[in-house]
């Protein structure tokens, strides 16, 4: 289920941990419930978000050829910024 | 060769973190404070809007929306606070490992080997500042010195966002005219004697006969001539989490023998919260647990075993322990002493897979019952909570567990005079 907390929205995410302990999120559920695969990851950094009001590490996935920027908060949380 | 020493202050921490997690306040004054419902608590930190009408640090709740009636009010999270401070420990780490924390929104960072690599000071300030701008969404100042005093003086001089480096060649003009309560451990009595007597400006203080200093203010008044003149050689304490602490454990010997596996149990769990409150101190989580045990007489163990996630839980700890105990002592003897230890530490923030029979949540539950006992603890004393294990035997589980401290630490003489002293000094200035 998603959340919106200020300009975050926190949405289920599905990912993968590698044998090396490397997360990777694969898919994620909009706020409306459709389910989206995550085609590719085309960057992974730490960034702060002021528009989406927090910090995390930021994956730049590639969703039906746009591109998304999905943040781990790093407390088993996930967040997309609120347009 | 000069020490290069970095001083880093985030800006009005608390207000700044609270502004980047509330986007609709932008533009707008906020004050991190006490619950403002209730008609009592105070401004920890105001943001520059705030300050700029004329909100201070310290000020009562009311007394501040009377100065600035359009204030927003947020209340503190503890919690988020040192999430940043650690982040911003994370980059420091990638400069150096001697980082010291003042505080939990300022460090001295020793950059002096980083910059035998072909980097100018200035470079790495600038790389740590747009690092912390890009990454956590704050700002800070930067002091560079060849000393930690001028360093720090160098970040309260300009503020916001701003990198002020202090060199044999300016220093004069720049610290030496400052006035006296701006260098580091001089508070608001020292500052009004100084005064009084006719030192206005630091290089009043640095240009003073030294004995004269001594004769009116005593040891400290040397420590004071010597800072004034940079000739502070305290050298940045390595960090915590960088420091080549192997483990951490604790042992003890009880008061009686230990005749059965209740006794244990309860000296295990005792030893235990004081390893995981250690732990956690130094931010470290562990996958090794071990214990150790002797009897009575002349023989000893020592067992160890692999965890699949680091903890720094006191009741996981104490269970992987209780059952290395259980599986390998055969009570022919009662036992005069048990250590518990934890090794092949990572940092506390470490990135592990959970497995399907780990309860994230219940871990979560486990880990912020431990941090409130030790607040409890560090406000009320040991026996302000005990476990309900610990009634059995009230001699027993009266040991202070954490009087026998068997981890060293780096600890100067003037990192404790830092604590004391700081006391007085932080009244004067911002947090
Ligand atoms: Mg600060």
């Amino acid at each position: 289920m998603s959340e919106r907390v200020g300009s975050k929205i926190y949405i289920d995410v599905g990912a993968t941990f590698s044998a090396e302990g490397i997360l990777r999120p694969k898919y994620l559920i909009w706020e409306d419930g459709r389910k989206f695969e995550i085609d590719r990851i085309t960057k992974i950094e730490r960034c702060a978000t002021r528009k989406g009001g927090g910090a995390g590490i930021m994956y730049l996935c590639m969703i039906w050829g746009k591109p998304v920027r999905l943040f781990y908060e790093e407390n088993y949380r996930w967040f997309l910024e609120a347009e | 060769m000069d020490r290069i020493i970095l001083h880093s202050d985030m800006n009005c921490f608390y207000a700044s973190v609270e502004m980047l997690h509330h986007p609709e306040f932008i533009g707008m004054p906020l004050a991190v404070g006490g619950d403002p419902q209730a008609r009592h608590g105070i401004v920890l930190t105001a943001n520059y809007l705030a300050k700029k009408h004329g909100v201070k640090t310290g000020m009562a709740l009311w007394q501040a929306r009377q100065t600035c009636p359009d204030l927003i009010f947020v209340p503190p999270r503890m919690d988020l606070y040192l999430r940043f401070s650690h982040l911003a420990r994370e980059i420091y780490r990638d400069y150096t490992d001697r980082i010291e924390p003042f505080g939990i929104d300022e460090a001295w960072l020793d950059v002096t080997s980083c910059a035998e690599n072909m980097l100018k000071p200035m470079e790495i300030a600038e790389r740590i500042s747009d690092r912390i701008r890009y990454e956590l969404g704050l700002t800070v100042s930067i002091g560079i010195s060849w000393n930690k005093i001028f360093a720090k003086f160098g970040s309260d001089y300009k503020k916001p966002d701003a990198i002020t480096q202090i060199t044999r060649e300016n220093y004069r003009d720049l610290v030496w005219s400052a006035p006296a309560g701006d260098l580091l451990y001089v508070g608001r009595s020292t500052s009004r004697k100084l005064h009084t007597l006719g030192f206005h400006t630091i290089g009043d203080i640095a240009l003073a006969d030294p004995n004269l200093l001594e004769r009116i203010f005593g040891k400290i008044g040397l420590v004071l001539s010597a800072f004034a003149r940079g000739e502070d050689q305290t050298p940045v304490a390595v960090d915590g989490d960088a420091s080549p602490i192997k483990s951490i454990g604790n042992s003890t010997t009880t008061p009686r023998d230990l005749c059965n596996n209740e006794d244990v149990s309860l000296v295990i769990y005792l030893l235990s919260e004081s390893v995981a409150a250690r732990l956690r101190e130094n931010h470290f989580a562990g996958r090794v647990i071990g214990m150790s045990v002797r009897d009575n007489g002349l023989y000893t163990f020592t067992r160890q075993h692999r965890i699949s996630i680091p903890t720094n839980i006191s009741d996981e700890i104490a269970r992987h322990s209780m059952q290395l105990f259980l599986d390998n002592y055969t009570w022919k003897h009662p036992i005069r002493s048990i250590g518990v230890r934890v090794s092949d530490l990572v940092p506390d923030h470490y990135c592990y897979q959970p497995d399907l029979f780990t309860d994230i949540r219940k871990r979560d539950k486990q880990l912020k019952a431990d941090i409130a006992v030790e607040s409890l603890r560090s406000r009320f004393g040991h026996d302000a909570v005990l476990r309900g294990r610990m009634y059995f035997d009230r001699i027993l589980s009266g040991l202070d567990a954490k009087a026998e401290d068997h981890m060293i630490h780096p600890h100067s003489y003037f990192e404790k005079g830092n604590q004391v002293l700081n006391s007085e000094n932080k009244e004067t200035k911002h947090v």
